[in-house]
């Protein structure tokens, strides 16, 4: 009778049997279980490459010779680089290594094609936006080889003599904005803008729902409140909350791993109050949308997860497919990545970093529209 | 006299929720300073009713004016005047008592805050809990504060959505003599409840079930016009009769109290006829007053019958 009575699987039975009843009850929960493994299997499976290639590179050329084309053409061949630009003047190809437009800059010195053939073994320059080691750092092994081979083929007939003293010329790689090519440059300002989506989308998501929840919505509700100043208030403490974050980063970031900090800091601060703000807009919607605390802790990371693969913080943006980029456009951490990094290790101004604020600012408008318009002044 | 505006002036109200009706055509009057008792048995409406009159819910259609104000379209002119207090307790169980009813009196605007709040913590008599966290008082110190919150703003008329549901006794008790003192300042209060003594504390009542309201008026008018004739009937073992009593012509519902039977029905001669040949001597009989619940039951069978 003890042994029977130890396990029951009627008693045990009960209990799997309202698991199932009360699963399948939550729509929101249901649907999150079968997306999140079909959202991480496309982010995966298709948008994730850790072998960037195609990277736009932007040609400053004071020679037009035949082995300048040749180099050229070897490297759009090789797929690491696609020429997007000739520039003539260096001012405008600093600018678009700045601003991130470009990653590489192909320095061809005057005269490269004359002093090759002379033998006086001519030096090109690859600047490369190295901010993200992992996004160069292939291309950038791959470009010696690249330009060594790539005039084996023109140096024939009468030029067959410059190739028995070795390399032709010379190759000069610079890593600008990070030389030594450290990590911790990249993802410990890149971890502030994943922390702030982190927590911020999450606590503010709870906000409304654990009101609805726990029945002080009701309270709430038949008090002179106006919506307005019901999510504005909520917002407010959680800015000051995101700001205490970014303080512990920046500081860490510091002194615990020496990042720089180039930039102005207080235009940091202004542009991060933007993207808070839009994390807190989608954490605000979501709390209208669900219906329970468990769901807008679902909707939070059906949002955290795509922002975490597709901003470029984990794996190098421009690596991924055409459509998966278009995809991390729309994301605010896309574009607060951006702007962390070129104003930390670039020195960005203003200028510079307003390309990327918009985006974050339309971001904004839209979640916070949908959020007002889904606050429900009523209980119906 | 301005006085004799209706507090409460509602017609043809309907809300429906998802196809089924919840309230169906309520048309009521309230009087100021009246307490206005609100009856049905679950599901009747009344809280969907209560939540239309403070704004958290919007009347399908109908037309109803409050303290003056439309409900349809001046909510939010109505909000500051009433003090809502819902079935569930709706402050803050993490915030202490005295946060609650500073927040409370912050978001209806008062001046002199913390003034305000401690002399309302002592005139409640709530001085000892002050700084107790919300979540953990018991269920009749809870029902206090939650009506010592809808307090805060001198509202003129309270909406109270069934208060002293799980409270004890001395609680309750202490509650309707906090209604009757403001009932006296002219407050109007209107109460759900299930409890038949609280109703007949009203001034006035109104029965609701399925969305309709079935009757309304004091609790003499109401009980006079059901017509409702009712036995008691007493002795050991009393209750073995029931089941046959159940049977007889004019019997239309056997209630027991204690030891005691209430038989009522709404045929006097059918009902005395009946009985008559129980009258032998064993038991006492007596003829006496519906009281409420009897009523309200009737009402309900007849309404189930229809």
């Amino acid at each position: 009778m003890f042994a029977a009575d130890f396990f029951s699987f009627k008693r045990f039975n009960a209990i799997v049997g309202k698991e199932f009843v009360q699963m399948r009850r939550d729509r929101v929960t249901l649907a999150m279980m079968i997306g999140i493994p079909i959202l991480q299997m496309i982010i995966f499976g298709f948008a994730i490459n850790s072998n960037p290639k195609h990277l736009p590179t932007v040609i400053l050329a004071a020679d037009h010779g035949v082995f300048s084309r040749t180099i050229i053409a070897a490297m759009q061949n090789s797929e690491y680089f696609q020429v997007v630009k000739t520039v003539a003047g260096e001012e405008e190809a600093d600018r678009l290594i700045e601003n991130g437009e470009v990653q590489f800059v192909l320095d061809i010195p005057q005269q490269f094609s004359r002093r090759l053939v002379r033998g006086e073994k001519p030096a090109l320059l690859l600047t490369a936006d190295a901010t993200d080691p992992a996004a160069t750092s292939n291309a950038l092994a791959a470009f010696r080889l690249i330009a060594g081979q790539a005039l084996a083929r023109d140096l024939a007939g009468p030029l067959r003599y410059l190739r028995r003293q070795g390399a032709p010329l010379e190759v000069i790689l610079h890593r600008r904005f990070n030389p030594e090519a450290i990590t911790q440059y990249n993802i410990v300002p890149g971890l502030m803008g994943v922390v702030l989506t982190m927590t911020l989308v999450i606590i503010t998501a709870l906000a409304i729902t654990r009101e609805r929840e726990r029945g002080t919505m009701e309270n709430l509700l038949s008090t002179p409140v106006k919506p307005m100043e019901v999510m504005i208030g909520k917002i407010i403490p959680y800015i000051v909350v995101g700001y205490v974050q970014m303080g512990v980063i920046l500081l860490a970031g510091r002194f615990l791993f020496g990042v720089p900090l180039i930039g102005s800091l207080s235009l940091l601060l202004a542009a991060s109050l933007l993207f808070i703000a839009a994390n807190l807009g989608v954490g605000l919607t979501f709390s209208t949308l669900a219906r329970n605390q468990l769901q807008a802790v679902q909707m939070a990371f059906f949002f955290f997860l795509p922002s975490i693969l597709l901003s470029g913080f984990m794996f190098p943006f421009r690596g991924m497919p055409a459509w998966a980029q278009r995809v991390g456009e729309i994301l605010p951490l896309t574009h607060y990545l951006r702007i962390v990094r070129g104003i930390l290790l670039k020195g960005n101004s203003f200028e510079q970093i307003l390309p990327h604020l918009w985006p974050i600012m339309a971001f904004l408008v839209v979640a916070l529209t949908i959020g007002l318009k889904r606050y429900r002044g009523t209980l119906d | 006299m301005p006085e004799a505006a209706p507090v409460i002036d509602v017609r043809d109200l309907v809300k429906s929720f998802g196809g089924k009706t919840v309230i169906n055509n309520l048309s009521l009057q309230i009087m100021p300073g009246e307490i206005y008792g609100f009856l049905g048995p679950n599901g009747s409406g009344k809280t969907t009713f209560i939540r239309m009159l403070c704004g958290l819910l919007r009347p399908d259609s109908g037309s109803g004016v409050c303290l003056g104000f439309d409900i349809l379209k001046q909510a939010e002119k109505i909000k500051p005047l009433v003090g809502y207090m819902a079935q569930r307790f709706s402050l803050y169980e993490d915030l202490s008592v005295r946060e609650n009813l500073n927040f409370m009196a912050r978001v209806y605007r008062l001046r002199n805050v913390r003034s305000q709040v401690a002399e309302i913590i002592e005139r409640m008599g709530m001085d000892r809990f002050a700084d107790q966290l919300a979540g953990t008082l018991s269920g009749g110190w809870k029902q206090r504060l939650a009506l010592t919150a809808c307090l805060l703003h001198r509202p003129r008329l309270l909406l109270l959505d069934e208060p002293t549901a799980g409270v004890d006794p001395k609680a309750r008790h202490d509650f309707w003599d906090d209604i009757y003192d403001l009932a006296g300042q002219g407050v109007t209060s209107l109460i759900s409840t299930h409890y038949m003594e609280e109703a007949e504390r009203c001034h006035r009542l109104a029965y609701l079930a399925y969305g309709n309201l079935l009757v309304a008026g004091t609790a003499g008018e109401v009980i006079a016009s059901s017509g409702l004739k009712t036995w008691s009937v007493s002795g050991d073992n009393v209750h073995m009769l029931t089941p046959q009593l159940k049977l007889l012509a004019g019997v239309e519902q056997v209630v027991p109290f204690g030891n005691t039977l209430h038989v009522s029905g709404h045929d006097p001669e059918l009902l005395a006829a009946s009985l008559r040949p129980l009258m032998n001597g064993k038991y006492l009989w007596q003829q006496i007053d519906a009281n409420l619940e009897e009523v309200f039951i009737s009402l309900m069978q007849q309404r189930e019958a229809q």
